[in-house]
């Protein structure tokens, strides 16, 4: 095969996968109208709930560490007074949507590609067929749905305890009094800085359910597909958070 | 009534089932025959529309199901039941769940109703008391047997088996076929029954069909299918191997 014939074959094969992707987008539109209360419910209980452990781990230490880091370096210019401000501006803006969004890459896209991936291989998505039920409106809706309002409600928690965790650093640590940080909070930031920040993780929620999805009713058979198809999920949901988030911030702020 | 006419799958070159032709009446227990790679999963999945065929109609009841839409498809299928070679059940759900399932999804009977239902449908297949187990905690027969429960929860007119008896031991095996027969006799539906297994075959068909490389080379009554005189039906019943050339590393 020359060089001409590999990137053709890799367009072709890349512009099918997101015809592909774009169907199973517009095939979960069109099942929204079947969406089952109970099974989104369930769905954020298990992808969401279950998350808070990780969530509060994750950024009560990124808020700590990245106050340890700026500190210093204000406190030597006497901008001491915005340590808070800047924390709650970076967290409420990009910080917490994204690493919350990265940490559920991780936890919940792989849940999700593990869990369909395993029904595609012991043919549990052709039994549901074979009864009348659609596999989209059953499995990959109600995710869907759950995702996008789970993220926004773990991102606005994740937010808090990282402020919270710069707030024990600066105060303990650095010696900042509590009233200089939690003023500059009330200062320097704004609802819209917290409230854009939700809408992006809604986002980011629909694309790691959805990849997820994607990626586990793709999986080839075998059990080594599945850990395949888990591996790519991840990478791929991490990457278009990426991308997603640059074109999201340039838009909304 | 079901028809295949002229249906034809292929994959780019390789064609794995070339211009079938087959009536399957009502109320009969069809075995297809076939050697690994005949292509007769291939035509349970064409029946039940995991798959559509590349050319060719598939009539169930006088309707073409070639050419519906999935949702179409769907009022079909709720008249259909497929208990699959590995079972398939829903391992995130129990025993009774699985069975209940179709009758949640596609009925608006009463919970106590569903739970008489799946009880009574558990009995049929010898599995009562099982509710509450998760598909982990069973056996292959018995995941094959509330397989089978699941598949009739809904009475259905026509059911599926692929493979039923792959995986078990004889005895179970023949657990396996007698439950194929009894349903067929207590239900009075149409069975297509696709499996490797003689003695099985024998005992619940009505009629035997021989897949090979992709056609029908034989379509009879039972005795008269034990008795055919084409050499690849007894070659098939009687389990001779075919001489394939080895090469051992001496001779290369």
């Amino acid at each position: 095969m020359n060089w001409l014939e590999l990137i053709g074959r890799n367009v072709i094969t890349g512009l099918s996968n997101v015809g592909t992707a774009m169907l199973l987008i517009w095939q979960t539109i069109k099942q929204l109208k079947m969406l089952n209360i109970w099974h989104v419910l369930q769905q954020m209980a298990h992808l969401g709930v279950d998350s808070l452990p990780i969530i509060s781990l994750t950024l009560l230490f990124a808020g700590g560490v990245m106050t340890l880091q700026i500190t210093d370096v204000l406190i030597t210019y006497g901008a001491q007074s915005t340590v808070g401000g800047l924390m709650a501006v970076a967290m409420g803006r990009e910080l917490g949507p994204i690493l919350v969004g990265v940490v559920l890459a991780g936890r919940v896209g792989a849940a999700i590609t593990a869990e369909i991936g395993t029904m595609k291989v012991t043919e549990q998505i052709d039994a549901l067929r074979v009864m009348a039920v659609d596999p989209i409106g059953y499995l990959v809706v109600p995710r869907v749905v759950a995702c996008m309002i789970m993220v926004p409600i773990l991102a606005f928690y994740g937010v808090a305890i990282g402020i919270a965790g710069g707030y024990f650093v600066a105060t303990a640590i650095k010696g900042l009094a509590p009233a200089t940080y939690l003023d500059s909070i009330q200062i320097f930031s704004t609802v819209s800085d917290f409230t854009l920040g939700l809408i992006k993780s809604s986002v980011f929620g629909a694309v790691i359910a959805l990849v997820g999805a994607y990626k586990g009713m793709h999986t080839k058979m075998g059990a080594e597909a599945v850990g395949f198809s888990t591996t790519s999920s991840v990478v791929t949901s991490i990457i278009l958070v990426f991308v997603l988030n640059y074109f999201l911030s340039t838009l909304l702020f | 009534m079901i028809e295949l006419r002229d249906v034809v799958v292929a994959y780019d070159t390789r064609v794995i089932l070339d211009s079938v032709n087959l009536t399957i009446q009502d109320g009969e227990t069809l075995v297809i025959l076939g050697g690994s790679g005949s292509g007769k999963s291939t035509l349970l999945r064409l029946l039940i529309g995991l798959q559509r065929p590349t050319s060719g109609q598939i009539i169930v009841d006088g309707v073409d199901v070639t050419t519906l839409s999935e949702e179409e498809f769907n009022k079909v299928r709720q008249k259909m039941g497929m208990v699959f070679q590995y079972s398939a059940l829903f391992d995130s759900m129990s025993v009774g769940e699985n069975v209940a399932f179709g009758l949640r999804e596609h009925t608006t009977l009463s919970d106590d109703e569903i739970m008489r239902i799946v009880s009574e449908r558990l009995g049929w297949v010898g599995l009562s008391g099982y509710e509450s187990y998760m598909p982990n905690e069973l056996s292959g027969g018995m995941k094959k047997r509330v397989s089978l429960a699941r598949a009739i929860a809904l009475d259905p007119t026509l059911i599926l088996y692929d493979e039923p008896s792959s995986g078990l031991d004889p005895i179970t095996s023949g657990t396996i076929s007698m439950l194929i027969r009894g349903m067929q006799e207590r239900l009075g539906c149409t069975s297509i029954v696709v499996t490797h297994d003689m003695q099985s075959a024998f005992y619940v068909a009505d009629r035997i069909a021989l897949l090979d490389k992709g056609q029908f080379i034989e379509v009879s009554k039972t005795e008269d299918f034990k008795h055919s005189p084409n050499p690849k039906v007894q070659q098939f019943i009687h389990g001779e191997a075919e001489a394939i050339d080895i090469v051992t590393r001496r001779d290369i």
